[in-house]
């Protein structure tokens, strides 16, 4: 049976964490079929189709897709569903916000974030803010799954699968888009990055994350995190942190300033392949999980880092 | 109007938890239990919305063992009215506590659910999404931000690349994130009275609702554990270590 993988786009191009799920998809064997719905998004499915892996591209295409609201796209996919065994979707808020509608309407159980696939039923997810790994198996006839990007290698590019129109379903209505703030910056997406620069507490004050921090970044080219901590005292938005309630990470390097390493904060980061803890504290549990600290007042060593590196 | 809070008895959030030594599952026993903070965060705002002169009342139900009794008095103490127990020793899913709260929502006919947007434990994020789509109602999901007005919410949602405004028509389902309020600390006063105010208890079998799990845990393992790498002296010693040894800038 094939699988279907419903892709996150901004309906001119397609978001990075859907590559990983791809690769997700690839080991569970059957023929892949990408989902684009959306509203003029055929450059989305255009490079839908060049994605490594993909067998075929379904486009739907319709104004009430356009802000890709979860009761329209959950219906739709629920409509869909019939001849595929997995329908897979990346574990960000776009896939956690419409999945589980669609477990739901299907009246099966939902595999959130899974980290592994072990056999086509049966997957390795973190639970506990990563604290314990659990392997789960699903008798359901048809496997609603959500992806932890950072546990799969992304997809390439290279293919040429067909990109075949299907149709819409209805417009349930139920909810208005009113507006997005995104967030601008030059700098790269958090979870797409592979150098990390995260501040905690230790910041101060949302002027320090800006004067010390933003510069650090800029020099290794990084995206910039930050800790609960910090995102809960107001110094940078929500969508900078990292951690078991904001977003998962796994850098090449991750680079905590000021951060002491609660254990939510580690669950979001600690698949880092090279973690640096920056803090005056010896005793924070950061230390622990870094392969370099430094024991030091960041207010010094930032600005000296960045002398460093030139 | 009505809202109903659903809230889960978790492990508390400070706890650092183990698996049992044979591999099959976490070890619960004598571990210290909360609510779930997101619920909380949701009892809250139901308070605050209640207290505001937006909603009437505020019902609290939650599912499981005996003990979520505690929880849902605690939600009480905060200030919820009264409180409903869906009593089973059953391992719920989020499934399971979807249809649960399905069928609280036939009797209890709420205009708004505000449930957490996960639980700490399984951190599944679903029971709030599988109600929305098993009622058929509109869901937004990690609020920051809510505004009822008329037979309609305006939410603030926290997405990937920054915040989203969604309007929703009544009834709804609403998921809180953690930046929507500050749950207060239940007074003493406010303690003593929670342990007046009603609770009802039912079970799954009274609700009509099938609660068999959907999945199997066959094992829980502890991650590879990351060790303690060096201390270095400064920042060129740093600079130098990334460059060389780990031959990562």
């Amino acid at each position: 049976m094939a699988i279907l993988v419903i892709a996150e786009h901004d309906n001119s191009s397609i978001k990075a964490a859907t590559l990983n799920t791809v690769t997700a998809a690839t080991k569970l064997g059957g023929e892949i079929h990408l989902l684009v719905a959306g509203s003029d998004c055929a450059d989305a499915a255009a490079a839908a189709a060049r994605i490594s892996g993909v067998g075929k591209v379904l486009l739907v295409d319709a104004p009430h897709y356009a802000a890709q609201s979860p009761e329209n796209v959950a219906a739709l996919v629920v409509g869909m569903a019939a001849g595929y065994s997995h329908l897979l979707a990346a574990a960000t808020t776009v896939g956690k916000n419409c999945m589980p509608r669609v477990a739901a309407l299907l009246d099966v159980a939902q595999i959130s974030e899974i980290s592994g696939v072990e056999s086509p039923d049966t997957f390795v997810r973190p639970i506990y803010a990563g604290n314990v790994v659990a392997t789960v198996q699903s008798a359901d006839p048809v496997k609603v799954i959500t992806v932890r990007a950072t546990a799969f290698e992304a997809a390439g590019e290279g293919g040429s699968a067909a990109i075949e129109t299907a149709p819409a379903g209805a417009d349930l209505g139920l909810s208005r888009l009113l507006g997005r703030e995104l967030t601008k910056s030059e700098r790269p997406e958090l979870t797409a990055a592979k150098v990390i620069v995260s501040g905690g507490r230790g910041m101060g004050n949302g002027e320090n994350f800006h004067r010390l921090l933003e510069p650090l970044a800029d020099k290794l080219g990084a995206a910039l995190g930050a800790s609960r901590a910090a995102v809960d005292a107001g110094f940078v938005p929500n969508d900078y942190q990292v951690g078991q309630t904001g977003k998962i990470v796994a850098p090449q390097l991750y680079i905590a300033v000021g951060i002491s390493g609660a254990i939510q904060h580690l669950a979001g980061m600690k698949d880092s392949k090279i973690i640096v803890a920056i803090n005056k504290d010896a005793e924070a549990p950061i230390f622990q999980v870094a392969d370099y600290g430094l024991v030091a007042d960041l207010f010094e060593v930032v600005p000296a880092l960045q002398a460093e590196l030139g | 109007m009505k809202i109903l809070v659903p809230v889960k008895r978790v492990v508390d959030y400070n706890v650092k938890v183990r698996v049992k030594p044979d591999g099959s599952d976490v070890d619960l026993a004598n571990v210290k239990m909360s609510m779930n903070p997101f619920d909380e965060i949701a009892v809250e705002e139901a308070v605050r919305l209640k207290e505001a002169g937006v909603a009437t009342e505020v019902v609290v139900v939650s599912a499981g063992v005996a003990n979520c009794q505690e929880t849902l008095r605690t939600a009480m103490a905060i200030g919820a009215d009264r409180g409903i127990l869906i009593q089973t020793d059953v391992e719920l899913q989020p499934l399971a506590v979807a249809k649960l709260l399905q069928a609280v929502c036939a009797k209890e006919q709420p205009q708004i659910v505000l449930c957490g947007k996960q639980a700490i434990d399984d951190d599944a994020n679903q029971t709030g999404q599988m109600l929305a789509g098993l009622l058929g109602w509109p869901q937004a999901t990690f609020a920051s931000k809510l505004v009822v007005a008329g037979q309609q919410a305006t939410v603030t949602r926290e997405i990937d690349g920054g915040l989203e405004t969604v309007e929703v028509v009544l009834p709804a389902v609403v998921t809180t994130d953690l930046r929507l309020n500050e749950p207060r600390y239940a007074t003493l006063p406010n303690i003593m009275k929670a342990k007046r105010k009603p609770l009802e208890t039912t079970n799954p079998a009274a609700l009509g609702v099938d609660v068999a799990p959907r999945l199997k845990t066959l094992k829980a393992a502890e991650p590879p554990k990351r060790s303690a790498g060096i201390k270095v002296a400064d920042a060129a010693d740093l600079v130098l270590k990334l460059k060389t040894e780990a031959k990562v800038i």
